[in-house]
This record gives structure tokens, C-alpha cells and sequence, in this order.
């Protein structure tokens, strides 16, 4: 399947994915992430149960310590 | 709104629209009722804060848990006489000291989504700007969830010297991010008062855009 990932097109060798797998797919390896799906904030706790299908959007961003 | 005042209000807009040219007191106009919270008084929310106040804003809302140690010298906008405040406290102060009709409401807290959600309710804007990145990720999960249509202004990418060509702001939805995306902090890579400022600066730089472009 064919996905947009952080703005950039990707493509997945798999018909679906979930969103906590994908992550670890794509090797983020901050520990922590804002994660959203087609617009929408999917926090922590529930990523496992999202799942990425064919033409979802996807943003997946690291919190950078410093301030 | 009176009449003459909606007819300044289209004008200012269509001024911002056509080409952002606005005089320093048509800024100073639409920005004096305008509020802002700032979450964090470390590096990017003093120097975030004293930008906003020498631009103009009216109110501000700070919220800060931490007090002033020797360390936060080399990169924070408070002064030596300062150590050992609360950080709001002090900031307030060094306000004041530019401009006295700014309204700032202070509070010595840790925040947490609830007190996020009380304290921040009525802001414009939010900014994001804690050191962690617990905090970092608290805030904006918050403000996205409970503040639809809000913006936050997060600060992410500061640490070291030099490489400013590095530093960049990136949009998603109502979150700004600004900063290299890259660098944390760590004893090797400090943060120091020149790229914390850069970062802090386009913080309220953008701040400003977005409360004039609201307008």
C-alpha cells in the first residue's frame, strides 16, 4: 500500500499496518512522538489500536529536549 | 466595535494581506489586546516573552515551576541580582522594566493538562516552551486535543553553535515547530544564549504573524 508519511509518499509491503508498528518500521527512535492520523491526534496509549490503511495520512514527530 | 474602528480593523487587514507592510502603532494597536501563554521561562520563553513585550503585546500568561540558578546566565533573560526567584517572578519584572501597561499574570506551577487547559484557555496563541520533552509532548497533545483551531508555537532543536542555515519552522495543522528537528541537548552539546535566542525569537516572530494575520 501506498501511504503519505510526513509528508512524503511511501510505500508499506503490507495491505494494513498499525500505527505503533509502523513506527517502529520506520525506525523513529526518539522515544517520544506526536503522532497524527489523517488530521487526527492519536496519542500514546492508543496507537496500537490504529491501523494505517492504502492513501492514509500519517505525521509521526519527535520531541527534541532544550529549551 | 465601533465604526471607526472596524473600518481601522479592514484597513489593517487589507494592509497585511496585500504586502504585510504595517506601521509600528497600527502593530502596537492590534497586538494590545491580543494574549499569549508561554509555557515554560527557561531559554525560548524569557527571550520569547521579552520580544513579544518590546513588540507590543498586551497580555501575557507565564507559567514556570522553576527557580533562577547561575547555569540559566548564559543563555536566559534574567540578570545576576535575579538568582534564586521564581522565574516568573523575575520575568514579570524584567517586563515591567520595558513596559509597564503589560498585563502578566504569573504562575509559579508545573503544568499538567489540566491546569494547561485552565491556564491557556483564553490565549490567542500558545507557546511551547519547556525544556523536556515529556513536557513538550504533554502540552502539545494537550492543546491539539482540547484547543481545536488554537495555535501552539513549540520550540524543538536548539542545542550547540553555529548552523543557522539548520533552523527552520515546519507547520502541522494548528503546531508550528521551530528549531533544527534534530539536536538535543546534552552535556556535549549545550544549549547556549545565541541559538536559544535564534530559536526564541522566530518563536515570537511567528507569534506576531499569526496574531496580525488573525486580526
Amino acid at each position: 500500500m501506498e501511504i503519505l508519511l510526513n509528508n512524503r509518499k511511501e510505500i508499506i509491503d503490507q495491505d494494513e499496518i498499525k500505527l505503533d508498528e509502523l513506527i517502529k518500521l520506520k525506525n523513529f527512535t526518539f522515544k517520544l512522538l506526536v503522532t497524527k492520523v489523517n488530521g487526527v491526534l492519536i496519542k500514546k496509549d492508543v496507537r496500537s489500536d490504529v491501523i494505517i490503511r492504502q492513501g492514509d495520512e500519517v505525521h509521526i514527530l519527535h520531541m527534541i529536549s532544550g529549551g | 466595535m465601533q465604526g471607526r474602528d472596524v473600518r481601522f480593523s479592514i484597513k489593517l487587514t487589507k494592509a497585511y494581506l496585500c504586502n504585510k507592510i504595517m506601521k509600528y502603532l497600527d502593530i502596537k494597536y492590534v497586538l494590545k489586546n491580543k494574549v499569549v501563554g508561554i509555557a515554560g521561562c527557561g531559554g525560548l520563553g524569557s527571550n520569547c516573552a521579552m520580544a513579544l513585550v518590546r513588540t507590543g503585546l498586551g497580555r501575557l500568561v507565564l507559567a514556570d515551576h522553576d527557580r533562577l540558578e547561575e547555569g540559566n546566565l548564559n543563555r536566559q533573560y534574567f540578570f545576576r541580582d535575579q538568582l534564586g526567584e521564581h522565574k516568573v517572578s523575575a520575568l514579570k519584572e524584567n517586563i515591567h522594566r520595558v513596559d509597564t501597561d503589560c498585563e502578566v499574570e504569573a504562575h509559579v506551577i508545573q503544568l499538567e493538562p489540566a491546569s494547561v487547559i485552565e491556564l491557556f484557555a483564553e490565549c490567542d496563541v500558545i507557546v511551547e516552551a519547556f525544556d523536556t520533552d515529556h513536557a513538550k509532548q504533554m502540552i502539545i497533545e494537550t492543546v491539539l486535543s482540547e484547543f481545536p483551531g488554537k495555535a501552539i508555537v513549540s520550540g524543538q532543536g536548539l542545542a550547540g553553535f553555529g548552523n543557522n542555515e539548520s533552523i527552520t519552522t515546519r507547520r502541522l495543522d494548528d503546531l508550528y515547530i521551530i528549531g533544527d528537528g534534530e539536536l538535543e541537548v546534552t552535556e556535549d552539546q549545550p544549549p547556549l544564549g545565541p541559538r536559544v535566542a535564534v530559536v526564541a525569537n522566530m518563536q515570537a516572530n511567528l507569534v506576531v504573524e499569526l496574531l496580525l494575520k488573525g486580526e
